[in-house]
């Protein structure tokens, strides 16, 4: 095979793994899918963004960031000011002060545009801005801390710092960014109603190939020589620096890199569900958002994707079901993950899955003669090889 | 192999009957249930209605919306003893907002597309208002609001039983400047879109209607619990009125650092907004003792209609609960609903938004309300003073104000 294809596909396993996630969320969920539940799958998958940056970032390079909502939110909040200015055009807004603004703007006596708003009439610097911002805010981070070597987890509190920050600037400045509502009731992107039962589809598969372009990169990532110095990084940092390595700016490509995930991640959803709030940007999605990553298995960027879509799935069901016991099952959910498969769905299907398929393929070659049970062996007796393809 | 296509035909003969017979069955029962009470596919059978109740059961909102939750509930378990409405019983199916507004704008869809509810009572904060809002209009859902709110919203799919913000602070205003010669004001929100707004109105019709003078005005983040440099201002300041409009937490913090300051009725006037019976658990009535908050509904309400409905309520979620404001307002969402439905004769959302204008309910614990034409209530406002039990003794009851969401010279 072409060696650089091969890199993006991560070999035959990779490969394999790829089309089954790919058949799962082009074929199967759009034929199975209802439009609304489809919608919801969708909403799933942009949270899969942020995971799959997390597992570049976290699984890989070591950096556990509990402020990943912080890019996710900032991403879509650029989408959304630029969908709640075309939505606030003088005709749809001529009962307030000032027509023509964003409704919470009048409300908080603002009379005319900001200035920060003024370059979100255009859509080509928006789509620019959703993938400049987070990325210049998380290069300033990583130069702030890295290059001081501040890590692990002093780390992750600057970035749970960082979350809060942010969280009480937007509710506070509410004349500029809507506060606790949000931005809320979005509704055409350039002339074309995203709220209807077909839009909602395009902007479904939209979403599913931007996330496996962003598979693909991070897998091109981790198979070039910069993924195996990430992980030389994340298990003996001094030895990578002793051999001359620069390693703050590796820390500062990979955060970064994951904080553009999440701004495509954050763009998509303004898109798809049609608004945007402080309650994306906080502490408690941003540890949701590792939480994608844990369960899915922090070491596959396959695995986030399921994490994110069993973890949301698994919300909306419980919820659904048990309106007043959901919370304690999900929490469950989440210490039974934890504690008995530390590497996640993808760590579960390396120890299990893959031998069981094998044990199935043995049995399907020779059909005639049952095998015996004392020649399967016991799950035990072979060593735990944790191969992980990414 | 010869047999299996002889035994295999009959199978699939009796298959497709069975798939004609079923598509027969389901256009027949369609046709059944497409008879003028609902032409747009709502979830209605012969007997039975299903409507949607969408509130936070868990998060840091259960604490408020539960009583919304409860009253709702009484009110559809009466309806339903009594007959139902135009012979169906009403069904509920309950789901979580969970205090956070994506969830609420993901489960209102989900109510109104998956479910098809004839009605949803729902919703508590502003928030979460304007999360499904867009849901509601575009899917043509009909949404009873229970929260005295602050106005500047007027939608063909919401019914606001609580009151809007000039309803709320005019009254009040007018009442404390008369009462207590009051001249200066100051002005205490969390900050967030609706105490901005009370305050603006307030502002406004102190300054230009009362001639009087605002003196300070300040707002806090929501949760924030350290109010001592505010309360030292206060008393430097010596407003004739303290006037807030603190939600949540804050509130507790904020009237037990006033006690602890020595900020008590006996020295200092306030009206609040933002206190009802259910904050007033948190408080403890001694911390706000002699205090005024202007409301339309109050417990003590003495009227026949307020104590039957205070008994029935007792009598369901046990006697020690307490029924505030917002509670009286949600239990009016399905009787009005009811009532609209009956003059319309159907269950069609637009049929049933159209005929709500105009409806009056004699029944309301909280006296006589009647729907306007921009689906607000007229409604009377009432002052409490608070009592150490917790309760609040009516001191004063408006005559009838007419809703006005975008009231003119308050913008």
């Amino acid at each position: 095979m072409n060696p650089t294809l091969d890199k993006f596909l991560g070999g035959k396993q990779g490969a394999i793994g790829l089309a089954v996630l790919a058949t799962l969320i082009l074929v199967v969920f759009p034929l199975a899918l209802d439009a609304f539940r489809l919608n919801m799958v969708g909403k799933y998958l942009t949270y899969a963004f942020v995971a799959v940056g997390l597992v570049l970032c976290w699984g890989y390079g070591g950096i556990l960031s509990l402020g990943q909502g912080v890019f996710f939110g900032l991403g879509g909040y650029c989408m959304a000011m630029f969908l709640k200015l075309e939505a606030s055009d003088p005709e749809s807004t001529k009962i307030q002060s000032t027509p023509g603004i964003p409704d919470f703007m009048d409300w908080n006596q603002i009379t005319e545009l900001p200035l920060l708003w003024q370059p979100f009439h255009s859509f080509g610097f928006t789509l620019l801005a959703v993938i400049a911002v987070p990325v210049i805010l998380a290069l300033v981070i990583g130069v702030a801390m890295f290059k001081r070597r501040v890590g692990d987890v002093y780390f992750s509190i600057v970035t749970q710092a960082i979350a809060l920050i942010l969280t009480v600037l937007i509710i506070g400045q509410q004349g500029l960014t809507g506060g606790v509502n949000g931005i809320t009731d979005l509704k055409t992107l350039m002339g074309w109603d995203i709220r209807d039962d077909s839009s909602k589809l395009i902007l479904y598969f939209i979403n599913a190939f931007l996330l496996f372009g962003c598979i693909l990169i991070g897998r091109f990532i981790l198979a070039s020589k910069l993924g195996r110095l990430l992980m030389a990084m994340r298990d003996k940092e001094e030895r990578v620096r002793f051999s001359g390595y620069d390693v703050a700016s590796f820390k500062i490509f990979v955060f970064c890199v994951a904080a553009a995930f999440s701004a495509i991640g954050g763009a998509m959803f303004a898109l798809q569900v049609g608004f945007m709030s402080p309650s994306f940007v906080g502490i408690v999605p941003s540890i949701e958002m590792v939480i994608f990553a844990a369960v899915g298995g922090r070491m596959s960027l396959l695995g986030a994707v399921y994490g994110a879509l069993l973890v949301n799935y698994g919300k909306t069901y419980f919820s659904e079901t048990f309106p007043e016991l959901w919370l304690y099952l999900m929490g469950g959910l989440f210490i039974a993950v934890v504690m008995y498969f530390p590497n996640g769905i993808a760590g579960l299907w390396e120890s299990h899955g893959r031998k069981w398929l094998g044990k199935l393929k043995r049995q399907s070659a020779t059909p005639a003669k049952p095998v015996p049970v004392a020649t399967v062996p016991a799950p035990n007796s072979q060593p735990r090889e944790l191969e992980s393809t990414p | 192999m010869d047999s299996r296509p002889s035994r295999f035909l009959p199978r699939r003969l009796a298959l497709g009957a069975a798939a004609l017979s079923l598509l027969a069955a389901s256009v027949f029962s369609q046709m059944a249930l497409a008879d003028e009470a609902n032409t747009t596919g709502l979830a209605v059978t012969d007997t039975e209605v299903t409507v949607g109740q969408l509130h936070s059961a868990t998060g840091t909102m259960a604490i408020s919306e539960t009583g919304s939750i409860q009253a709702e509930r009484l009110a559809i378990e009466q309806i339903n003893a009594s007959g139902g409405i135009l012979g169906r019983q009403i069904k509920i199916i309950q789901e979580d907002g969970a205090s956070d507004w994506p969830t609420f704008a993901e489960k209102a869809k989900k109510l109104l597309v998956g479910d098809k509810v004839a009605a949803v009572f729902g919703c508590w904060t502003s928030a979460s208002r304007k999360a499904v809002l867009p849901v509601f209009e575009k899917e043509n859902g009909l949404l009873y609001y229970p929260t005295f709110y602050e106005g500047l919203e007027q939608s063909k799919n919401v019914i606001y039983t609580g009151q809007e913000a000039t309803q709320q602070i005019l009254a009040g205003l007018d009442w404390i400047a008369k009462e207590k010669g009051a001249k200066t004001f100051y002005l205490i929100g969390s900050d967030y879109i609706w105490p901005r707004t009370s305050m603006k109105i307030a502002r406004k019709h102190i300054e230009n209607v009362l001639g009087g003078e605002v003196v300070g005005e300040e707002y806090y983040p929501l949760g924030n619990t350290q109010f001592g440099s505010l309360i030292n201002k206060v008393k430097l300041k010596k407003p004739d009125v303290v006037f807030t409009a603190v939600v949540g937490g804050s509130n507790v913090a904020f009237y037990k650092q006033m006690k602890a300051a020595g900020v008590t009725s006996a020295k200092q006037t306030l009206l609040t907004l933002s206190v009802t019976e259910d904050e007033l658990l948190g408080i403890g009535g001694e911390n706000m003792e002699g205090f005024y908050a202007s409301m339309k509904y109050f417990q003590s309400l003495d009227n026949p209609n307020n104590a039957a409905f205070v008994e029935a309520f007792k009598a369901k979620f046990g006697k020690d609960s307490v029924i505030g404001d917002v509670t009286q307002a949600a239990y009016l969402g399905p009787w009005l609903w009811k009532a609209a439905v009956e003059k319309a004769g159907s269950f069609d959302v637009d049929k049933v938004a159209a005929a709500s204008p105009g409806i009056e309910l004699t029944t309301a614990p909280e006296g006589y309300v009647k729907v306007h034409d921009n689906h607000h209530l007229w409604s009377k406002t009432r002052i409490g003073e608070v009592q150490k039990d917790g309760q609040f003794k009516v001191v004063f009851e408006s005559d009838l104000i007419e809703p006005n969401p975008f009231p003119k010279g308050y913008q």
